[in-house]
């Protein structure tokens, strides 16, 4: 019992180390925002990437060791697991908040054709290209405002 | 001229000629297995790399640099598995490095120069309508960890296979020099795509075990598919040539080795260089 609560502990404290990760390019949300953490036990941390080329996710992982370690986690085991494979539905709602306040739009509901512009609000949006600057994003541009300006895809 | 002798040739080698015996290492299937699927995408993400900071927009590279990213992504899961699976402490970036040309299991298609926009684009579509198929497949694949890479991979070929068909489409029923160029890139990649549904032993003793689909089963699926997307571009898939084969087992054109020299030159010039 004590040590089934102790474990308890250290796997919350493990998710707060987990939560002052930052996604190397888009570093206002957390990979535990961007909800790539998969499983957290006492000795091990289960993440997945976002794409499978997407050159973050070596840097992630050793953000994630270094995390780790300055907190104290030196026996923690880092595994990636494939399947099933990630979805843009597992952005947490608070990552969504801070994708939009950061000037990306985030990722639209099934159904929806075109998304909002995140700095002035307008739905009248186009998009210049199905390819942004990292494979997550796609680039699209305001008609009102004329800013351009990211979409995280749907995927 | 006086009449030959009957002669038994192997079933497999009639299209290909005489370099092309059957495919004898059936010990390590999974791990040729995985070197065609693995060396597919680590040279067509090399070659679509070459675009990078030469492509017509900067959008147009911008997406070709993504479509190579997640191709080389692709290699890297099967290379390292194909390592683990080969037992010899090789890994992903000792198979793409440090292989001969002749040790490549690619298909020619992917390998073939990028020539100009509209080729690459012929060559994309081509490529990723049959890859996106074969994923589709593989997420049942009985090997549990190339259905897990095929599960992740799949959505992102869909991508690659829609920006094909639009450029297609665009440049196809576009002006005149565009059409004939992206013609013409057809007529050139067209003949590569018999070899990728040639089923070979190694491909029908992979389909037994369902590790791998009949790939001759989607060929029709395939050139329906394409099919429509020509006739919006207006355009048409050059009659059938003899096919080229041989890429699976080794046998590959010029072009190969020259881009391994580009892409292996500075590891096995510093092996022990790190980023």
């Amino acid at each position: 019992m004590v040590r089934a609560v102790a474990a308890a502990v250290q796997d919350e404290g493990l998710w707060e180390v987990l939560a002052s990760v930052a996604d190397p390019e888009i570093p206002v949300i957390s990979i535990v925002d961007l909800g790539i953490v998969r499983a957290v036990q006492a000795n091990r941390v289960v993440i997945t990437p976002t794409y499978t080329g997407c050159p973050a996710t070596q840097v992630i992982e050793r953000d994630i060791r270094d995390a780790l370690d300055a907190a104290g986690y030196r026996h923690v085991r880092i595994e990636t697991a494939l399947s099933p494979a990630w979805t843009t539905d597992w952005i947490t709602a608070e990552g969504r908040a801070k994708l939009h306040a950061y000037g990306i739009a985030p990722p639209m509901p099934a159904g929806q054709r075109a998304p909002a512009c995140p700095q002035c609000g307008s739905p009248q949006t186009e998009e210049i290209s199905r390819f942004g600057s990292t494979p997550c994003k796609s680039l699209w541009r305001c008609r009102d405002c004329a800013e351009p300006f990211d979409l995280f895809k749907c995927h | 001229m006086a009449s030959l002798p009957p002669i038994d040739l192997p079933s497999n080698a009639t299209d290909a000629g005489a370099f092309d015996a059957p495919a004898a290492d059936t010990d390590a299937p999974l791990f040729e297995f995985l070197l065609r699927l693995g060396d597919d995408s680590l040279i067509l993400g090399q070659r679509l790399s070459e675009w990078c900071g030469h492509a017509p927009s900067v959008e147009v590279d911008l997406s070709l640099a993504n479509i190579a990213l997640d191709l080389i992504g692709q290699a890297t899961f099967f290379l390292d598995y194909a390592g683990e699976v080969e037992g010899k402490g090789r890994d992903g970036d000792a198979l793409a490095f440090h292989r001969d040309v002749l040790d490549f299991r690619n298909c020619w298609l992917v390998e073939q120069p990028n020539g100009d926009f509209a080729q690459t684009m012929a060559r994309q579509l081509l490529f990723s309508t049959w890859q996106k198929r074969l994923f589709q497949h593989l997420v049942q694949c009985a090997d549990a960890r190339i259905a897990a890479i095929a599960e992740k991979a799949v959505k992102e070929v869909s991508y690659h296979q829609e920006l094909a068909a639009e450029w297609v489409i665009r440049l196809g029923d576009g002006t005149e020099e565009s059409r004939r160029r992206m013609q013409d890139g057809l007529d050139w990649m067209g003949r590569f795509v018999p070899e990728l549904f040639e089923m070979d032993d190694l491909a029908s003793f992979l389909a037994e075990r369902g590790l791998a689909p009949e790939l001759a089963a989607f060929r029709a699926d395939y050139d329906a598919q394409v099919g429509a997307i020509l006739a919006e571009a207006t355009l048409t898939m050059p009659a059938a040539q003899r096919p080229i084969l041989g890429g699976r087992r080794g046998h590959h054109s010029e072009h190969l080795g020259h881009l391994l020299c580009t892409m292996q030159f500075l590891p096995r010039t510093y092996p022990d260089a790190t980023w």
